[in-house]
This record gives C-alpha cells, sequence and structure tokens, in this order.
C-alpha cells in the first residue's frame, strides 16, 4: 500500500506519523469554509438548508467510515446498520420516553459505541473482502430486525415512526430547519475536531500502524485486537449520531430507509471524497446526495446508468478523489505564490 | 409643487380605478403557489429506481395522461406542469424530493406518490405545509384520516376495505362456515385480517383458525396442512404472490377444496395463477377494482376503448397488459377531474375541498359501477370491488358490485 512507502519515505517525520495537511486542511481553509458553512443559511431557501443539513449528516457517516476505514483499514459495509441504530434510539427516545432530542444523541452514540465494539469482536477474525461480506451480512439483516414482531411496539414495525421536529429553543427568531442546521453544524464542528484529534493522537498511529502492517505494529506493541474492535467502536458511535441527526431532520424512520443501499452509498462517499482525508468526507457526502439528482435531470429512465457513468468518470479522472483536487490546487496555489 | 400634488392624486384615482374595475375579476380567480392563469403545477414521487421500479409506469402513464389533457387544451384553459423525481423507494428520499417539490418547484399540490412508508415519511410535513398529498398510491387504511391529516387522502381501496368485502361474501355465501386465514406477518397482512374481522363484526367466530407467516420462511406448506385440519371450509390467503401460489399448489397436493378466496395484490394470473396450475386453480376466488387490459371483454368497453386509443396516441411504448398503467390512468382522470371541480379558485385549500366532495365519479378504466365518492370525513375514493372467479384461462367476474362499509 502506498501509505506504507509514504512513511517510509518521510521518515524524518516519525514524530508525527500522518503530517497534518494530508489529514485536514490548512487553518485559512478551514476558517473560510466554516465562515461559510455559518453565513450561507442567512441567505438560502429552507429546502437548500435542509439539504445542508443533509449534507453535513451523511459527511458525519463518511467520516466515521473513513475513520474505521480510512484511519485502522478495516472494511465496513454495514454503517447503515449503525445509522439504523442510532436512528431508531432517538426517535424511540424522543417519542416514547420524551427525551430531549439533544440529550438523544449521546446516548445513541454510547449504544452504537456498545453495538459496534461487540460486532468488532467476531470481525477480529476476518479481514478484508471477509470483513466487508460479514459488515454486508449486518446490513441486510438490520432492515428485517426492525421489522421482528416483539420489537414492533417500539419501532413501528413497516409503518415507521415519526419523529418532533424540534424548534428553536429561547425564542430565537430562526425557523426549524436553519435551527437543526445550526445545531448539526455544532455537532459535526465538534465531532470533527475530535476525529482529527484521535487520528493523530497515540491511538490514531496505533490505527495507522495495524492498517499498515499488522504484523510490525503487533511487534512494536500495539494491542492489535484492542485497536480494531475499538475503531469499530468508534466508527459506529459516530455513525450513530449521524443515524440520529438524520432521523431527526427527516422526521421519519422506518426500515426501508436503512437498507444496504445506504451502507453502499457511505462507501461510495468516502471513496469520492478521498480515502483517509476527512475533509473528503464531506465532498463525498455532497456527491452521493446531489450527483443522483443531476443524474435524474439529465435522464429519468436512465438516472442509475447517467450515475454511473458520473461515478466512472469520477474514478477514472481523480482515482484519488477530492483529496487529489485538493492537492492540486493546493500546488497551484503555491506556485501562484512562489511567482 | 401643486403640480406633484395633481399628479399623485391623478395616480391615486387612476390607481383607485383600477381595483375597482378588476376586483370582480380577482375575486374569482384566486391562486395559491403553483397556480396561474396558464399552468397548474403538480408534483408526483415515483421510485424510477430501487427495489420498487416496476411501478414507476404508474408515474409513467400519468404523465402521459396530463400530457393528453395538455394536448386536449388543459384543464379551464391551464396546462398541467408534471414534475415526477425518483425516491428510489427510500423514505429519506422521499422527504428530500417532497420539499423540493413544495419548496423549489413550489407545487400545488403533490398527487399519487408511491409507497407506504415513503407516503408515511411525508406525511407530516404535508400537514405541517398545508400542501395537498393527493391520491396517494399506497393500499394502507391509514390514509383515510381526515381528523388528524386533513391534507392527505388516499385513492385504491385500502386492504381493510377489501378484506370487508370478503367477509361479507362469505357471511352471504357460507354462513355457517369454518374460515381459515392465513396472512402475511406485517402491515399489509396486519390491516388485511383487522378489516376482516371487522366486516365479519360479531361473527368472528366463524375464523377457526388464523396462521401467519413470515416472508422470510422459504415454504408454507406446514400452515396450509394445520388449516386443513382444522376443519376450515373457507380459505382466505392473505399473501404476496409468491406464498398464494405456494398455498394453492399445497392445498391442492393434500386434496383440500375449500372456499379459496386470494387478495387482489396476488390476483395475478402470469405471476401467480400459471405457476400454481391452472388446473387446481379453477373457482379460486378473488376481488378487483380496475378492469384487465389483457381480457378481451373490454374490447367493445368504450372506457376502455379510449384507453386503449390513448395508449396508442400518447404512450404507445406503455404495456397494456401491466396493471400499473390501468391504475396510473385512473388516478390522473380523477385528479384532472378535481382540478376542473375547483374551477378558477385554484387554493390549496379549495383542492382538498373539492377532493373531499366527489360525488359518483367513475373513470374509464375503473370496473362498470364502481364509484369515487368523498366527503370532508371519509377520505376513502374507491371502496367498492366487485367479487371474481378464475375460469379457463381467466378471471370472471361475478355479481354485484359490493362496497365494503359496514352495514350496507
Amino acid at each position: 500500500m502506498s501509505a506504507a512507502e509514504e512513511v517510509v519515505g518521510e521518515g524524518h517525520q516519525a514524530v508525527e506519523a500522518v503530517p497534518k495537511r494530508a489529514m485536514t486542511l490548512g487553518m485559512g481553509t478551514s476558517l473560510v469554509v466554516l465562515a461559510a458553512l455559518l453565513i450561507a443559511p442567512v441567505f438560502v431557501k429552507n429546502f437548500i438548508i435542509f439539504q445542508m443539513t443533509m449534507l453535513l449528516i451523511y459527511g458525519l457517516a463518511v467520516l466515521a467510515l473513513n475513520i474505521l476505514t480510512g484511519g485502522s483499514g478495516q472494511f465496513s459495509l454495514g454503517q447503515s446498520a449503525f445509522y439504523a441504530v442510532g436512528a431508531y434510539t432517538s426517535a424511540v427516545l424522543m417519542e416514547y420516553f420524551n427525551v430531549n432530542y439533544a440529550l438523544t444523541i449521546p446516548i445513541s452514540a454510547t449504544v452504537c459505541f456498545g453495538f459496534g465494539y461487540l460486532f468488532g469482536k467476531p470481525a477480529l477474525r476476518l479481514s478484508g473482502v471477509y470483513l466487508a461480506l460479514a459488515t454486508f451480512a449486518l446490513a441486510t439483516a438490520m432492515p428485517q430486525l426492525l421489522k421482528l414482531n416483539f420489537l414492533e411496539h417500539w419501532t413501528g414495525g413497516v409503518q415507521g415512526l415519526v419523529v418532533t421536529k424540534p424548534d428553536a429553543p429561547f425564542g430565537l427568531p430562526m425557523s426549524q430547519d436553519m435551527w437543526l442546521y445550526y445545531f448539526t453544524l455544532a455537532v459535526t464542528l465538534a465531532i470533527y475536531i475530535f476525529s482529527v484529534n484521535l487520528l493523530r493522537s497515540r491511538s490514531g498511529r496505533a490505527f495507522m500502524a495495524i492498517r499498515d502492517n499488522e504484523i510490525a505494529a503487533s511487534s512494536m506493541g500495539v494491542n492489535v485486537s484492542l485497536y480494531k474492535t475499538l475503531a469499530f467502536g468508534v466508527s459506529a458511535g459516530i455513525t450513530g449520531v449521524a443515524g440520529s441527526l438524520g432521523a431527526i431532520a427527516v422526521q421519519f424512520v422506518a426500515p426501508d430507509s436503512y437498507t444496504i443501499t445506504l451502507a453502499i452509498s457511505l462507501f461510495l462517499g468516502m471513496v469520492v471524497g478521498g480515502v483517509g482525508w476527512l475533509p473528503g468526507s464531506f465532498v463525498g457526502a455532497a456527491f452521493i446526495i446531489f450527483v443522483p439528482n443531476m443524474a435524474e435531470s439529465i435522464s429519468k429512465g436512465l438516472s442509475g446508468a447517467v450515475f454511473g457513468v458520473l461515478l466512472f468518470l469520477v474514478i477514472y479522472l481523480v482515482p484519488h478523489g477530492a483529496r487529489q483536487i485538493a492537492i492540486l490546487g493546493q500546488q497551484f496555489v503555491g506556485k501562484l505564490r512562489k511567482n | 409643487m401643486t403640480a406633484v400634488r395633481f399628479q399623485v392624486a391623478a395616480l391615486w384615482t387612476a390607481l383607485a380605478l383600477c381595483t375597482a374595475i378588476s376586483n370582480p375579476a380577482l375575486a374569482q380567480k384566486k391562486y395559491d403557489s403553483g397556480a396561474s392563469d396558464t399552468e397548474i403545477r403538480i408534483g408526483n414521487i415515483m421510485p424510477y429506481s430501487g427495489p420498487a421500479s416496476a411501478y414507476a409506469a404508474i408515474g409513467k402513464a400519468e404523465e402521459a395522461y396530463f400530457n393528453k389533457v395538455n394536448a386536449e387544451g388543459g384543464v379551464n384553459g391551464r396546462k398541467i406542469r408534471f414534475i415526477s423525481y425518483d425516491d428510489a423507494y427510500s423514505p429519506p428520499k422521499s422527504v428530500e424530493q417532497a420539499r423540493k417539490l413544495v419548496e423549489s418547484d413550489g407545487v400545488l399540490l403533490i398527487f399519487g406518490s408511491l409507497g407506504t412508508s415513503t407516503n408515511g415519511a411525508i406525511r407530516k410535513y404535508m400537514n405541517e405545509k398545508k400542501v395537498p398529498q393527493l391520491f396517494v398510491a399506497s393500499g394502507a387504511s391509514k390514509w383515510n384520516d381526515p381528523k388528524q391529516y386533513p391534507w392527505t387522502m388516499g385513492w385504491q381501496p385500502s386492504y381493510a376495505s377489501e378484506a370487508r368485502i370478503y367477509a361479507k361474501y362469505i357471511m352471504k355465501e357460507k354462513p355457517g362456515g369454518k374460515v381459515g386465514v392465513l396472512y402475511q406477518n406485517d402491515d399489509f397482512g396486519k390491516d388485511y385480517l383487522k378489516g376482516l374481522k371487522d366486516g365479519l363484526g360479531a361473527k368472528a367466530s366463524m375464523i377457526v383458525l388464523q396462521e401467519a407467516y413470515d416472508t422470510s420462511e422459504p415454504a408454507i406448506d406446514e400452515h396450509v396442512v394445520k388449516l386443513k385440519a382444522s376443519g376450515a371450509d373457507v380459505f382466505i390467503s392473505i399473501t404476496t404472490p409468491k406464498f398464494a401460489a405456494q398455498a394453492i399448489k399445497k392445498a391442492a397436493e393434500i386434496n383440500w377444496h375449500p372456499v379459496h378466496i386470494v387478495s387482489n395484490v396476488s390476483a395475478s394470473v402470469g405471476g401467480v395463477i400459471e405457476p400454481a396450475g391452472l388446473e387446481i386453480s379453477q373457482g379460486v376466488l378473488s376481488a378487483s377494482y380496475l378492469k384487465d387490459g389483457s381480457d378481451p371483454q373490454w374490447n367493445a368497453d368504450d372506457g376502455m376503448k379510449r384507453f386503449y386509443n390513448f395508449l396508442a396516441q400518447y404512450d404507445p411504448k406503455a404495456n397494456k397488459l401491466d396493471a400499473g398503467v390501468v391504475f396510473g390512468y385512473a388516478a390522473a382522470q380523477t385528479m384532472v377531474k378535481v382540478l376542473q371541480m375547483c374551477g378558477d379558485d385554484l387554493t390549496r385549500e379549495n383542492v382538498m375541498k373539492q377532493a373531499a366532495s366527489l360525488k359518483d365519479f367513475e373513470t374509464d378504466t375503473l370496473l362498470p359501477g364502481i364509484k369515487i365518492n368523498t366527503a370532508p370525513d371519509h377520505f376513502a375514493p374507491i371502496e367498492q370491488l366487485q367479487m371474481m372467479r378464475f375460469k379457463g384461462r381467466k378471471w370472471e367476474l361475478f355479481g354485484d358490485i359490493i362496497s365494503s362499509e359496514i352495514g350496507h
């Protein structure tokens, strides 16, 4: 894997396992993006705000997968299952127990962390395509599990559950959509900063050591099984938060919402955004939200085929996804500065 | 200064005159977002891709029908713009598309969106926004709830309505019968079972055994054997196509010949009866509300002639054997009828008001005698079906049109 070569090639930088820039945006760019995200809702319609909220939510879910795959090198096609658990946790708590929506998010995160950690245990014995298949099974099973009879009292079965959308607190003069957007933005920001720091911490270095060479990692004293399951847990926890936010934004949960298609979309988002590059998660999310709409406007009957062609172009032209474009842009700016 | 004052005064007078003249006209024409003198924008959400994409035929037929209406001059001179989006049968996508239709495209209403959970996902939003969600293409009975959801209305007979019709039939034809029910363990099956029990009312004890099966079961033989052992002589099979065929086969195998009723969803000749075997399927009962595009008995029927002409002219690629095409045509016809009734008052409120006051409306592709009726407290447009019996190679309708209302 190329990442291994990079580490060898940049041996003198051994203190910082991953150069900061390889994983995040520069300080200036980050601030510009953040400012844009903060100001944009003031100027656009509620519908666009809703789409931006969904972008952040899917971005979080892709980010979670990015930590798992880009960080610890484990594949997962089962993210939709964690997303569903998060969504249902929030929906059930809000609708049956009248728990405040904001409180349901840490609860979802904890539940999903536990779920992911436990799933990571047996998954330890699997790697590569076999792990992908095991998680695939999880994703296909989840919608059916949600329809189970003895759970139906809580999950609403096939009919799903309707979730009440929260109003802005303290009588703030903003629409529900706008409030939810800022709320999501705050959560996303917190998780993003947490993720960046996680990957740059000791645990993050352990993840990446495992990704690059498991045997070498264990011989250096990294507890491979612990860190692998931990990566699963963290990834599931973040996906769960995304699921919770998704349930609140969409105001509805049903088994049909969390099929394998969602898991594959998230996987796609990660590849398009650039594996291992965290800001790319949000570019990937934009791809999975907007490109199907674009494809549909080109041809309704062949929307799937058009989407396929667009995806093929992306992979062919920029195989490293948005990360590649960002690096090219950076080089270009660098050249301009020199001149 | 005086000149200015004079000008201002003149302007005011002119303005006052204008308002005075145009007021009566304004009073007649009222528009909400999506309607104007020249256009009515109608939104729609269909699974053009994904697991349920076979139903997309409905959306295409509806679009073709609106094209026909436009070619013939539109509704009261206004052209219909039918904006139909794909949700791939995924509820979160339905929400996104519904919001796009309402907030970005500014449609007057959303018509004929397909699916139970997809429509369930947008129902609350539509009612909060007070945008009509008309003629939902789903058989769940929950769309008839005008008190809680005054902006949502179904169209086709609900599963519960159909089941009530079977109950009526049984009580009339086999009052001393013992009923065995096999039902799918999901919302479809349960909706049905409830309708059956409501329909039987005090005689619900006629049901000697109700057996549930899960779609994950590979075969349902065991349930059929149990039902036979219970001594039932009426077998109601609330099943989806694959299982309906299995049940017909198994009953013949164990030499059980009850009065066998299969649900309308599984009344397909190609999908259920032929795979099960034509011979053993003779005499199986079901009910229907649409004319069958493949049935030659309708060749001379005026409504179906219009339907076939429409297909030839506006949708030549559509498969007339596909029940979805027949369905879409009839639903679009109902929609156009409501818009005609609205006249020049194209507000969302009036659309709902008119949709809730359809009286004995008949469309070209509904069975003769089936009439669409709605009222402000009754949001279930079609509630009648006709019993049919499988004979030879096709279904034969028999008996009167039966209404599913209890006590009629």
